[in-house]
């Protein structure tokens, strides 16, 4: 079972009280009524799935609620930060 | 009482307590602090099992975990039988109950034994190759046969009644093993007032020490140093020792799996301690101090009973004072089996020879058994053993080739070498390293934050060991932040064994028929050359052709032999060749340690209304809805579900029927931009609607398919009740949830569950407003103070409550929505005036006729996550003015807009009577080839008592095209013609809603 960090809650705390939510930095567009089908495709289907690094949202669901973001790593499994919602995605530098 | 193998004056039993068991039904002795396998020895049995696939007769070749053979069945009670134990780590206790496995109809004499017979037939692939053909054989012969044959030991046929505990721990330093290097590392660690938890699989600390003499720590006998270790370490507050213990399964980030056993050793039942109980530990460091293996010899006919590794006939003479045979041979190609040799003869064993595969061994140990008078032929091999139920000899003959000699002993005790336990760290995905010299894998690149120490680490020499475990336990404690306490004394080796070397796979000039690799699962040496010469050329796939390590021992004896043979006979380094990944557990656990509580009433919680307990005490019978219990329908004496049904279904339209809606989800949207967030999460528009009214909402995801729907009453203009369907309540927040905090942020909203807050009971039916008008305070419920579709916040039954007009069944309703606590007392009000009119209680089962009566869809019944609002008939609640929700996007896409989609309709069946069944697959023509092209299927299916026929919708190809026309639904023995119709049955017009 993995601790993750809930950048809102400041504390590493278990897994199970996390819930994925998929790629991370995907922005709804403000026009979407107006995007063509391969924009709208390209929103709403495609996904990265990288071996390595990805960024992804988990959800503190039993915890306080709030959705942020993560990096980490698929080979090792390892979280290299977590941030929250909103923030722009982080150099990670060294650590990746 | 003396066992006759039992050595007065020797090993650490003392004079321990008499322990009286059975084996098979006879009666034996041993004493408090046996294993069941020294004590079988002791009374002179080694004949203990039979092997998996050739049923031939096996002993005992270990003193521990890595046993394969002797697995035998514990019986303590009809309820508790226990196969496959291993009689080497099984603790004896008075009245103890063992039965050997695999054999009938004794284990002296099996039947199953002709598989040996027919060996050269049974070889690797067997399986693969043989029963491809006939086909037909598979099903009526081969299978019930293996299946027969099949399996170790009997599984017990009652429920577990014992109970499981867990527990979660965390500490700064985790120790894996209770050796030397265990010890040292956990006290050093110890000593800075570092959080230490140090475990052992055994009863007690002491690891490869139980079986040596010639150790001394400090100044004592090692064994004696352990115990006293492990008794500083138990008294330290801030240090947990734990026996009895396996850590089986190194997860990520340090997290590691413990399984204690706390009642195995004990005679029982103690229904007060839990059997088992599983930690789960997160360690800020771990320290491996796993030890290793000792590997026995390849040769024919070597897994004869009496044959052992060199260290289970030490540990079991040095540590339970029992001689495994009265002349013993030893075969080996390092030193250790020599301590055996020496240590048996000084106990006044006769030793008939050690044979050395050497050419000219030297040491100060092989010295020693020289002048001990044990005769040494070294560059020599046993290519053989005489015996049946036995080992009566062994076959020596020169390396070189020359005349066989067959030496007579009744016991064997061999050595290869010793294997480090690199489980732990392999699980750690640490990668391993070959060590060419010494022919082992070894540590390598750290993964975790771990280090290995001692022999599994590749640490031989024990001053060695305890100086890189003290070192590692000071490095752990402070690398896990501990400042304090100062760096302990390394504890000193005044006297050691030690050896190294070894060898791998088969010797030369040995053959490899009938030269065990793998015990357990009987794998020779002949199998693995075969599956090489067969195109196996990856350890792999030579894994899984011969079944070599596959076994409940995971080849803890036998993956290196294998994978040397394999190279060999490839050609390449070994390392090349690969080794097999260790994967958890370690040894085997059981299932109750791992589901602990959670079975039974404990698996899953049960969710119960507020009004449960009146539904039971009415005699409700119960429908699982998610983790909710529902009462589904309410039968009267004689009445079957059919009976009850109907007449619920007539009551409610006659007169009333009072229904529990309290697991429907239930949220409150809040904030001044409430009505705003509404607008973007449905299809419909909110701006406009008053407080005070309600709404039917559909809720899209962003492909544009219908994912919840709901009716939503806006109580004042910045607060919104919203319902949801009963399984979408979590995932529904959820969404709601994502939705406001990352894509819709700027809009001030609070979002909370109150689902469990309201009990909430329909009144349904012409008479619902007069059952309860007497009831309701402060809310004028006329039809034109408070239409169909609309709230109010008031009191009844002088409880707050929100009263909604609405209707989920056609008639005039009522959901009463109140404080959960007063549910069942409000409910029991309401019951009393529906009782003066006439109405009923009803449950789910009607309240889904009622709805399909009524055309009313079920998310998740009439939609699969592939229907859009038109396919369901529902574009009139899709704003058509609004710029934006989710899913407005999605629902363009070409593919949902395109004719001939399936839409939903109503059926009705030619022959009346006929019920559909709910998945039914729909074709145009019923005699058109098979496979016929579907054209939908039937989603719902009732009898109508109020219709007087069944009714049915169905999600149909271009099916409001096809009202009127004939389909049909072919099932296995008829063909039901049906006709396509709109999807409301009842009361077309909807006049009942105010009726």
């Amino acid at each position: 079972m993995l601790l993750i960090r809930c950048p809102y809650c400041e504390k590493d705390l278990p897994e199970v009280e996390f819930r994925h939510a998929g790629e991370a930095h995907l922005v709804r567009p403000s026009n979407i009524t107006e995007i063509s089908d391969e924009e709208f495709e390209a929103y709403f289907f495609l996904r990265q799935n990288p071996k390595g690094i990805v960024f992804e949202r988990w959800r503190h669901v039993h915890g306080c609620g709030r959705f942020f973001n993560a990096a980490r790593d698929t080979v090792s499994d390892k979280f290299l930060t977590t941030y929250k919602a909103g923030e722009p995605k982080p150099a990670l530098g060294e650590s990746a | 009482m003396t066992a006759p193998f039992r050595i007065a004056g020797k090993g650490r039993l003392g004079s321990a307590a008499v322990a009286r068991f059975t084996f098979d039904g006879k009666s034996y002795a041993g004493l408090q602090g046996d294993t069941l396998a020294s004590a079988l020895l002791a009374n002179g049995v080694h004949l203990v099992g039979r092997s998996f696939k050739y049923h031939r007769p096996r002993g005992f070749l270990s003193a521990g975990v890595e046993e394969p053979n002797a697995l035998v069945g514990i019986e303590r009670d009809a309820a508790r039988k226990t196969p496959n134990i291993r009689a080497t780590v099984q603790e004896l206790y008075d009245g103890l109950q063992a039965v050997s496995q695999n054999r009938w109809p004794s284990l002296s004499f099996d039947i199953g034994a002709v598989n040996n017979l027919g060996s050269p037939f049974f070889s690797a692939g067997f399986y693969y190759k043989t029963f491809m053909w006939p086909k037909a054989a598979w099903k009526h012969l081969y299978e019930p046969f293996i299946r027969s044959a099949a399996g170790l030991g009997v599984a017990p046929d009652k429920a577990d009644p014992d109970h499981y505990a867990a527990r979660y721990e965390h500490c700064d330093v985790l120790v894996i093993g209770g050796g030397v290097a265990g010890l040292a590392a956990a006290l050093s660690a110890a000593e800075t007032g570092a959080r230490v938890i140090i475990v052992d699989e055994q009863a007690t600390v002491g690891g490869t020490l139980k079986a040596e003499t010639g150790t001394k720590i400090d100044g004592k006998d090692g064994w004696a140093w352990a115990q006293d270790v492990a008794n500083r370490l138990a008294a330290m507050d801030n240090v947990r020792v734990l026996t009895r213990t396996t850590a089986f399964g190194y997860h990520a980030q340090n997290m590691v799996a413990l399984v204690e056993r706390v009642t195995e050793h004990l005679p029982g039942p103690l229904p007060e301690l839990p059997r088992e109980r599983l930690w789960q530990v997160r360690a800020k460091q771990v320290v491996l101090a796993t030890g290793s293996i000792e590997r026995h010899m390849v040769f024919p006919d070597n897994d004869r009973p009496g044959i052992m590794l060199a260290s289970a006939g030490r540990t079991y003479l040095n540590h339970y004072g029992v001689a495994v045979g009265r002349n013993v041979g030893i075969y080996t190609s390092n030193d250790s089996a020599y301590y055996a040799a020496v240590d048996l003869k000084k106990a006044g064993v006769n030793v008939a020879a050690i044979i050395d595969v050497r050419d000219n061994p030297q040491s100060a140990i092989i010295d020693e058994a020289r002048s001990l008078g044990i005769t040494i032929k070294t560059g020599h091999v046993v290519a053989g053993s005489t015996g049946r139920l036995r080992i009566t000899g062994m076959i020596v003959k020169p390396k070189a080739g020359g005349p066989t000699q067959t030496i007579g002993v009744d016991a064997l005790l061999t050595s290869a070498g010793w294997t480090p336990s690199v489980h732990m760290f392999s699980q750690s995905r640490g990668k391993l390293a070959y060590d060419e010299a010494t022919q082992r894998f070894l540590p390598g690149t750290y993964v975790q934050a771990c280090a290995s120490v001692g022999a599994c680490n590749g640490t031989d020499d024990l001053a060695a060991v305890l100086a890189e475990a003290s070192s590692a336990g000071l490095s752990a404690a402070r690398a896990a932040g501990v400042e304090g306490g100062a760096a302990a004394a390394t504890p000193q080796a005044s006297a050691s064994e030690s050896w190294t070397g070894g060898m791998l796979g088969v010797p030369q000039g040995v053959e490899d028929k009938k030269a065990f690799v793998d015990f357990q699962n009987d794998v020779t040496a002949k199998d693995i050359a075969q599956a090489v010469r067969e195109g196996m050329h990856s350890i792999e796939h030579v894994k899984r052709f011969t079944t070599n390590g596959m076994a409940t021992d995971q080849g803890k004896t036998s993956n290196m032999h294998g994978l040397a043979i394999a190279a060999e006979l490839l050609g390449k380094p070994l390392p090349q060749v690969g080794l097999t990944t260790f994967r958890q557990p370690y040894t085997p656990v059981t299932f109750g340690a791992i589901a602990g509580h959670a079975r039974g009433k404990l698996f899953d919680p049960t969710r119960r209304t507020a009004m449960h307990s009146w539904a039971e005490e009415h005699g409700a019978v119960f429908e699982d809805v998610g983790q909710w219990k529902r009462a589904w329908y309410f039968p009267k004496a004689g009445e079957d579900m059919h009976a009850a049904v109907n007449r619920e279904c007539q009551t409610v339209r006659k007169t009333a029927g009072i229904f529990d809606a309290s697991t429907l989800g239930k949220i409150e949207v809040v904030g001044p931009d409430a009505a705003a967030f509404m607008e973007l999460l449905y299809t419909n528009p909110w701006q406009k609607l008053e407080p005070g009214r309600c709404r039917y909402g559909i809720m899209l995801r962003e492909d544009g398919f219908i994912y919840d729907d709901g009716v939503v009453g806006r109580l004042s203009q910045d607060r919104f009740h919203v319902t949801t369907t009963t399984g979408g309540a979590a995932r529904v927040l959820h969404h709601m949830e994502d939705y406001l905090q990352t894509e819709f942020p700027h809009l001030n909203v609070y979002l909370t569950s109150i689902s469990e807050q309201w009990a909430v009971i329909a009144v349904q039916g012409p008479k619902s407003r007069d059952i309860i008008a007497p009831l309701v305070e402060g809310i004028d419920i006329s039809d034109e103070a408070m239409p169909h579709m609309s709230v109010r916040e008031g009191k009844i039954c002088g409880v707050p409550t929100r009263l909604f007009r609405m209707s989920f069944t056609g008639e005039r309703g009522f959901e009463i929505n109140v404080p959960a606590d007063y549910g069942r007392a409000v409910w029991e009000a309401v019951w009393a005036e529906g009782q003066k009119h006439g109405a009923c209680a009803y449950g789910t089962e009607t309240m889904h006729v009622l709805r399909a009566e009524k055309g009313y869809i079920i998310v998740g019944q009439d939609t699969d996550g592939t229907v859009t609002p038109d396919d369901a008939a529902l574009s009139w609640a899709v704003g058509k003015a609004k710029k934006d929700f989710v899913g407005i996007r999605g629902m363009k896409r070409p593919d949902l807009v395109r004719p001939g989609r399936k839409q939903l309709v109503g059926l009705k069946t030619k022959n009346p009577s006929i019920v559909l069944e709910e998945g039914a697959q729909i074709v145009a023509d019923p005699n058109q080839p098979v496979p016929m092209k579907m054209v939908g299927h039937v989603t719902s299916a009732y009898w109508s008592a109020n219709c007087g026929h069944s009714i049915a919708l169905a999600l149909v190809e271009g099916g409001r095209d096809r009202i009127g026309q004939t389909l049909y639904v072919p099932m296995p023995d008829k063909t039901i013609e049906v006709e396509v119709t709109g999807t409301i049955f009842f009361d077309e017009k909807g006049e009942r809603l105010n009726g």
